[in-house]
């Protein structure tokens, strides 16, 4: 970090929000105080560049019980249970350093979910990285996935999917994100929007505050890493998983004891942000006394143990009377636990050290008061040669079957096993269904109803038209969850971007909200809430615009659940959907033509809406003997992964007269591969009709064999072999 | 106590992660699952203990190095000394291990991951309480989820272990076939579990307590609990 620069800007206030802090205080800020500031107005923190955007997003519904501003979201999902769930991003730390960047991630959006007294109950990690054949990113994937797999397995929440992708633009800036869901009873929801007696305890548990990740949000998180990352090392913080899993135990139990007014979790911008945003919500102020925090070393500034971003800590606000009963849990679990501080009348902070007051500065102006900025916009120059040069169009001179095995060997199609594997998926009981299928299936205790989980982004789509990307990401999340079966319900989101000061970035975001808006309305899932990570660049040059979304699907009953593999040979095979001439922006083009160009398919939300009905409706009435959703790699990979899934081949003539690369590969939206039992075949033919789909019967399941007409033939083994093989083979170099 | 219902307690140490899993599987396969705390000093009259998965003391220092100290740990030997049934799963065959009361012990995966993965494992011999019943050479489908997994012995240990005829379980393939590819972590001669010579006290690195439900996959777990609630029975 440069020091011959004015502190403000060294800690990455500008000039403008150094006149802001002036104008609140009356007064020029002390050291304390602008470090508050720095942190608090970080873009992490703040949303700064994209709060005039989000508001556009559709978030209010009878389904949602807290919508955005809070630690998550919540939805109602009946039997007196709320689903909280929560997506964040660690790339910025990751990339310095994956495997704690990685695993502190995971340990931050879990105590998300627990400070809203929920029980965690499912992680899902969607991952972006450069080419694996280059040395750095294999590092880098081997590095999160140890990291995600290090911290999960250890506080016993499973690890049960996300979707990994990679592309030359994560090559400098990985994308790390995770989802964390959780169930509650919905009275016992914690929200800290309210108003508190004055006087409440602000109790402190947990870890002890260090010097470690001091300004992570507003060093790492909210600028872009150039050449001096290993100086920015020490800003990335180091997990204790240990910690985090006694602490999610003791929260609960305070929760469960109705001990506690509020809480909340210490992550990004520490003790100034979980103080200044309990008194905020609270409509109060707080004194803080920072001699009373438990340190890791002596000799901490006011600033250092003001902006610490130690891990496995959390404040509460505890009823007064309950202040022994709370600390006897804590000690239970064997964790400190110190009065920092009280809730106070009136809207100031004041923050003492030795006895004197370090800082004094409103709450509000801290927590909901930061700078908004509408930053230009403009669309990046270059986009429409690339929309037009469309490869639906271009020469195809290559064979059948080698595009069928170098689609289906490329690692954004190929099987993920050898991550899935480095995390325990089965922990708590309740994985019906894991990695591998759609969407992951969590059962909900007590009940026969199950949560569907599902996170998708879509990359090159994104990059070529980040409105048509960002929807077709709502879409295919959505589907993903009602090919199992399940209703989608609402979603919560991670929007990974480039430099927002930059108007083509701005552009990119903007348009990629419009489209998940609409597509939300359309598909009538709500936003409960999501994370906005910028500053995804190095020299320039961006991240692909990566919105990611994560859907939170209902099942009734789980046991009518439909999986993606063919469980039996006789059954009869079917498109839903129609394939069009959509090569633009395919895993086909990219892999086998060399290039990522051209529109990217069309997206008819309405009849997108139709498909999830019937598939819901299908499964409801068993009709379905397996469902697989259509997405990279076309109609193609869907068939393959359908028998992979359940052992068992198929022989299926290609509908249509379009070209074969168009028939196997086209990426057209809205369609799903099923399986149904002959005796079935009329029932399902009218409930396409119902629901005014295109229905077409490709062929039947059975046999060792995966048979496209005379066009192309190879084994479900070989097929395997090129599945699962393609990643081990790129890791070992 | 009520006739024909074995209590099991299963212990939660700091850093436990299964005991939940363990206490159902228990109550699914027709047992009274009984919560105990690692730091209390009384067994509440169970019939059998089972020390869960998970990390406990978030395994620092070693893997079951430090819980083997827990206050409740003299209550487990002690009850192991009367004849008791004690079952250790993954991170409890470790705790097994450090403190004693098994021979060997749990070292990295020799592939240097952690491995989630369903597993087949070959029964080896009906004499522990999680065999009894069970048929030499029967093979089960159970997951195992653990990094640190790869079973190792002293040479004379092993002798023993093998020529006395105390190992319970070797991973294998769906015909019950021994290979390489088939050892998931390396372990000494495919060693999955083991039991004490008493025949009282045993531990496997496999989870039987997440291979009960129906509902969630394949069921490999069930007789090996079946096994312990009758072992536990025949003792009230």
């Amino acid at each position: 970090m440069k020091v011959d620069q004015p502190l403000h800007r060294a800690l990455g206030l500008t000039d403008e929000e150094l006149d802001r802090i002036r104008a609140t205080l009356g007064r020029a800020p002390n050291r304390s105080e602008l470090a508050m500031y720095a942190v608090m107005w970080s873009e992490h923190c703040s949303y700064k560049s994209s709060k005039v955007h989000l508001r556009a997003l559709p978030t209010a519904g009878p389904q949602v019980l807290v919508g955005p501003g809070q630690d998550a979201g919540a939805v109602d999902i009946g039997d007196g249970l709320a689903a909280v769930f929560k997506m964040e991003s660690h790339s910025h730390p990751s990339a310095v350093e994956p495997y704690q960047g990685a695993a502190t991630g995971v340990g931050g959006i879990v105590r998300d979910i627990v400070a809203m007294g929920a029980r965690p109950v499912a992680l899902l990690d969607p991952l972006r990285f450069g080419p694996l054949p280059e040395e750095r990113n294999r590092f880098l994937f081997a590095g999160v996935v140890a990291g995600i797999g290090g911290y999960g397995n250890c506080i016993g929440v499973p690890t049960v999917g996300g979707e990994i992708h990679f592309a030359e633009p994560h090559s400098a800036n990985p994308t790390v994100n995770v989802m964390c869901v959780g169930i509650a009873p919905t009275d016992r929801l914690v929200t800290t929007a309210r108003e508190m007696p004055g006087g409440s305890p602000l109790v402190l548990i947990g870890a002890a505050t260090g010097r470690d990740g001091i300004g992570g949000v507003s060093v790492l998180a909210s600028r872009t890493i150039e050449d001096d990352a290993a100086d920015t090392r020490p800003s990335v913080q180091i997990g204790d998983p240990f910690a985090e899993k006694l602490l999610i135990e003791a929260c609960l139990e305070l929760v469960e004891g109705g001990l506690l007014e509020g809480l909340q979790d210490l992550g990004g911008a520490g003790l100034a942000c979980a103080v200044s945003e309990s008194a905020a919500r609270a409509g109060m102020g707080a004194e803080l006394d920072l001699d009373a925090v438990p340190l890791r070393e002596a000799g901490l500034e006011a600033f250092e143990i003001l902006t610490s971003e130690s891990q496995e800590r959390m404040l509460a606000v505890v009823d007064p009377s309950r202040l022994q009963e709370v600390h006897a849990v804590c000690a239970k679990w064997g964790l400190s636990s110190a009065v920092v501080g009280t809730l106070a009348a009136g809207g100031r902070l004041t923050v003492l050290l030795g006895g004197e007051v370090v800082a004094d500065v409103p709450a509000r102006s801290l927590a909901d008061e930061g700078p908004v900025y509408e930053r230009p916009m403009q669309p990046p120059g270059g986009l429409h040669e690339i929309l037009e040069d469309d490869p639906t169009f271009a020469p195809v001179d290559s064979d059948p079957a080698d595009a069928f095995l170098a689609v289906l060997s490329s690692p954004n199609v190929a099987s993920k096993r050898w991550a899935f594997e480095q995390y325990d998926q089965l922990v708590q009981g309740a994985t019906v269904a894991g990695p591998g299928a759609d969407a992951a299936v969590i059962r909900i205790e007590g009940t026969m109803k199950a949560m569907a989980l599902s996170c998708d982004g879509k990359g090159r789509f994104g990059h070529l038209d980040p409105y048509l990307g960002a929807a077709h990401a709502v879409a295919e999340a959505a589907r993903n969850v009602a090919v199992m079966g399940a209703t989608p319900l609402a979603v919560t989101n991670c929007l990974n971007f480039g430099n927002p000061e930059r108007p083509e970035v701005m552009w990119q975001f903007a348009e990629s909200i419009r489209g998940m808006g609409d597509a939300c309305r359309t598909l009538g899932t709500l936003v409960t809430g999501g994370n906005v990570s910028f500053y995804n660049e190095s020299g320039g040059s961006a991240i692909w615009p990566t919105p990611i979304v994560g859907m939170l699907g209902l099942i009734d009953d789980y046991r009518l659940l439909v999986r993606p593999g063919f469980p039996a040979a006789g059954l009869l095979v079917y498109l839903v959907g129609e394939t069009f001439p959509e090569l633009g922006g395919s895993e086909f083009a990219e892999v086998v033509l060399g290039t990522v160009s051209g529109h990217p398919p069309a997206l008819d939300l309405a009849l997108e809406a139709s498909l999830h009905r019937m598939l819901v409706e299908g499964a409801r009435a068993d009709l379905l003997a397996s469902a697989h959703d259509c997405s990279d790699g076309g109609l193609a990979v869907a068939l393959a992964e359908s028998a992979l899934a359940g052992d068992t081949g198929f022989a299926v003539s290609l509908p249509g007269d379009e070209p074969w690369y168009v028939a196997l590969f086209s990426e057209s939206a809205s369609r799903a591969v099923v399986s149904v039992a002959p005796e079935k075949a009329e029932a399902m033919e009218a409930l396409a009709a119902a629901h005014h789909l295109p229905l077409s019967r490709l062929g039947e399941t059975g046999g060792p064999r995966i048979v496209f007409d005379s066009l192309l033939e190879l084994t479900v083994e070989e097929a395997r072999s090129a599945h699962e093989d393609a990643i081990p083979k790129l890791l070992a170099g | 106590m009520s006739v024909g219902k074995p209590r099991v307690g299963v212990v939660t140490f700091p850093g436990s992660l299964d005991d939940r899993d363990a206490l159902r599987a228990v109550a699914l396969m027709g047992g009274e699952g009984v919560p105990l705390w690692h730091a209390d000093r009384d067994l509440l009259a169970v019939d059998a203990v089972i020390l869960p998965g998970g990390f406990s003391y978030g395994d620092y220092l070693r893997t079951g190095a430090l819980a083997r100290f827990a206050p409740i740990m003299d209550e487990v030997r002690a009850f192991a000394d009367r004849g008791g049934p004690v079952v250790g799963i993954c991170n409890g065959f470790q705790i097994l291990c450090e403190a004693g009361m098994l021979a060997g012990a749990l070292i990295r995966n020799r592939q240097l991951r952690f491995v989630c993965r369903f597993v087949d494992v070959r029964v080896e011999t009906s004499l522990s309480p999680l065999t009894e019943g069970l048929v030499p050479g029967e093979v089960l489908r159970i997951p195992v989820k653990h990094g640190e997994g790869q079973f190792v012995a002293r040479a004379d240990d092993l002798e023993r272990i093998e020529g006395d005829g105390l190992v319970t379980f070797r991973y294998c393939g769906p015909g019950g076939e021994l290979g390489d590819e088939h050892n998931v972590n390396g372990s000494t001669g495919s060693i999955a579990g083991i039991r004490n010579p008493q025949g009282n006290v045993a531990g496997l690195m496999p989870h039987p307590e997440h291979a009960v439900d129906p509902d969630v996959g394949p069921t490999g777990g069930q007789p090996l609990l079946a096994s312990l609630l009758a072992f536990a029975l025949a003792r009230v």
